[in-house]
């Protein structure tokens, strides 16, 4: 049988037009909420057309037509089966009291893991500096060059100087502030080679901060380390700990373990805590970039007290935030009707 | 592998299929290059607007010096989320395009023919980081959609999303098909009622095809494909000696088409 194409396009014709002017309205507005009965109209008008389209792929073969209708359907379907178009902005409160660390803690073994792989680098770069001292060049980069030389002249020079609060800070610390997050979704992103280049940048990073720490600590410079690191480590740390954990997500998505749907879906499953995480751990290196240009660099004995613990203070902070925030009160089985 | 797969094919839970032409590595690499040109020109925009103010601010005592180094850190700041947020932004905005995909035509639709959420948007720009890689180089997301059936970066595998080709369709002119000359198989019912009878809407559908591409053809390839279409129509069903003598090809061909589209439903 073949379609009378004329006398069908004549016919149906007007029914395409209702519903491609339907999705033009809807496309152009899309915070429009339409009537109940224009939403059965719609509704009926993407059955007639999808019903038209079975007849001319069957009965008429008729390339562009089919193509023509073809898109009207497939912008319809999108419209009535795709979930509602998230609002922006989103609701940043309920977001940092609630949902990032609720997500944090729904993958507290990833980020236990995380943590222990950066550790580990760490007792693995003191172990291999306290063997041989000499390799301490090999381990840091060229980028942190001023860490080569002697802990204590490094500290008695930094110490002597003076604070120049305008001296490119905001420079440096918006170079703090992009570098980390740069870095931190980069060990989130590349979860996706299976974790492994997620566990190399950790456990190296892991490293380079066992390596300094071994260095100042045996050269007697222990309150310089703390006085300098924690009061941005308190955060920057635990941010670059939170990428791995993004990035071993990633990785065990890729690996599937422990289900059986494919791997798309199981993307699907875990976008918007990779995103969480990853805001999470932008918003701390923000602030850790804040804090090691205007504070952490300012070398005073006299404010070492201060700088320990205004770092100690955020640990705290942070573990409890992380720990307790937005988890809902358990109820009783008494309320539980 | 490239080429496995030309368009993706949503079936509907209404039991409709339809299908999206997805778009080429060649046309993402062009679209691509059209929005890094945009990223750069935005850079250089603010980088000039920053310098003027830093510029004229810093002679200003006290208060100079602290402008000049706020602005580069500004500076600094601003060009690390145009990098990560154009593509966000853009995609978001509209709907799934960049200033480089829409002038080529192409669109980031979800792999199930839904509409994109925000976070495949985010997702599928993050791992951008990760498809430049080594270095710049576009190496991993080159393989990955050289690879893959879909033509999929590794972002849009994360993401759950690709991007096809936004072809302007428009519903042939049949007006135009059986021109203004009378059938002269019209004559003959019962012939025309044998010639739908045995002909598969295949064949229809190629003989339509051929009326609507004829001067996409070559004057010579374009009698060749009508001599062998009227040829085959031919055998199908032979109309009297007196209405097709003087007949072109091309003319047996459009009659044929007229028989088989117009007077179908009588």
């Amino acid at each position: 049988m073949i379609l009378d194409l004329d006398k069908f396009l004549r016919k149906e014709w007007p029914f395409w037009d209702e519903l491609e002017a339907l999705l033009r309205l809807e496309e152009n507005q899309p915070d429009r909420r339409p009537s109940l009965e224009e939403a059965r109209r719609f509704h009926y008008l993407y059955q007639r057309v999808s019903s038209d389209l079975v007849k001319l792929q069957t009965f008429a073969g008729e390339t562009e037509t089919v193509a023509f209708l073809e898109r009207i359907v497939a912008r319809a379907y999108r419209s009535l089966h795709s979930e509602n178009r998230e609002k922006l902005p989103f609701r940043p409160w309920g977001w940092l009291t609630r949902t990032f660390p609720a997500t944090f803690r729904r993958h507290g073994l990833a980020f236990a893991l995380s943590m222990g792989t950066f550790w580990l680098g760490a007792g693995f770069g003191a172990a291999a500096l306290g063997l041989n001292y000499e390799l301490k060049g090999d381990f840091i980069p060229p980028q942190f060059s001023h860490l080569n030389e002697k802990p204590s002249k490094r500290v008695a020079r930094e110490e002597e100087r003076g604070f120049d609060a305008f001296e490119g800070r905001n420079t440096f610390s918006a170079q703090l502030m992009t570098h980390n997050t740069k870095v931190t979704i980069m060990t989130m992103v590349t979860g996706f080679l299976w974790g492994i280049f997620t566990v190399i940048l950790l456990f190296y990073n892991g490293i380079i901060i066992g390596v300094v720490m071994f260095d100042y600590i045996t050269d007697g410079q222990g309150v310089f380390l703390t006085a300098w690191l924690l009061p941005h480590g308190s955060f920057e740390l635990p941010a670059i700990f939170i990428g791995g954990q993004a990035g071993l997500v990633v990785a065990r998505t890729m690996f599937g373990w422990g289900t059986n749907i494919r791997l798309h879906q199981r993307f699907a499953l875990i976008r918007s805590d990779l995103l969480t995480l990853i805001g999470g751990a932008a918003l701390l290196l923000i602030w850790a970039g804040v804090v090691e240009s205007f504070l952490s660099q300012y070398h005073s004995p006299a404010f070492y007290p201060w700088k320990i613990g205004l770092g100690a203070v955020q640990l705290v902070a942070l573990i409890l935030y992380l720990s307790f925030c937005g988890r809902r009160p358990r109820r009783s089985p008494a309320t539980l009707v | 592998m490239l080429g496995a797969t030309t368009s993706l094919e949503v079936q509907t839970p209404e039991g409709v299929s339809f299908r999206l032409p997805i778009a080429s590595p060649f046309s993402r690499c062009l679209a691509m290059a059209i929005d890094f040109a945009v990223i750069l020109a935005l850079t250089v925009l603010l980088f000039q607007i920053l310098s003027i103010l830093g510029n004229m601010l810093t002679h200003i005592p006290v208060i100079g010096r602290v402008v000049s180094d706020l602005s580069s850190g500004l500076l600094i700041i601003l060009q690390f989320l145009i990098g990560i947020g154009y593509g966000i932004a853009c995609e978001w905005l509209l709907r799934g395009q960049t200033v480089g995909k829409r002038m080529m035509k192409l669109r980031v639709i979800d792999e199930r023919g839904l509409t994109l959420r925000f976070s495949q948007v985010a997702i599928r720009n993050l791992f951008r980081l990760l498809d430049i890689l080594p270095s710049t180089f576009y190496l991993l997301g080159g393989i990955s959609c050289f690879l893959t059936k879909r033509c999929q970066r590794l972002g849009d595998i994360a993401a759950g999303t690709l991007v096809v080709r936004e072809v302007p369709v428009r519903p042939p002119a049949l007006e135009s098909l059986a021109q203004s000359r009378s059938n002269s198989f019209s004559r003959h019912p019962h012939l025309e009622a044998r010639l739908r009878q045995n002909t598969s809407p295949t064949e229809a559908r190629i003989a339509l095809d051929a009326l609507i591409r004829r001067d996409e053809l070559a004057a010579e390839p374009r009698l060749t494909v009508f001599s062998r279409l009227a040829g085959h129509f031919r055998e199908i069903v032979s109309f009297p000696e007196e209405d097709t003598i003087g007949l072109s090809d091309e003319q047996y061909v459009r009659n044929v088409v007229d028989s088989l589209f117009r007077r179908a439903g009588g």
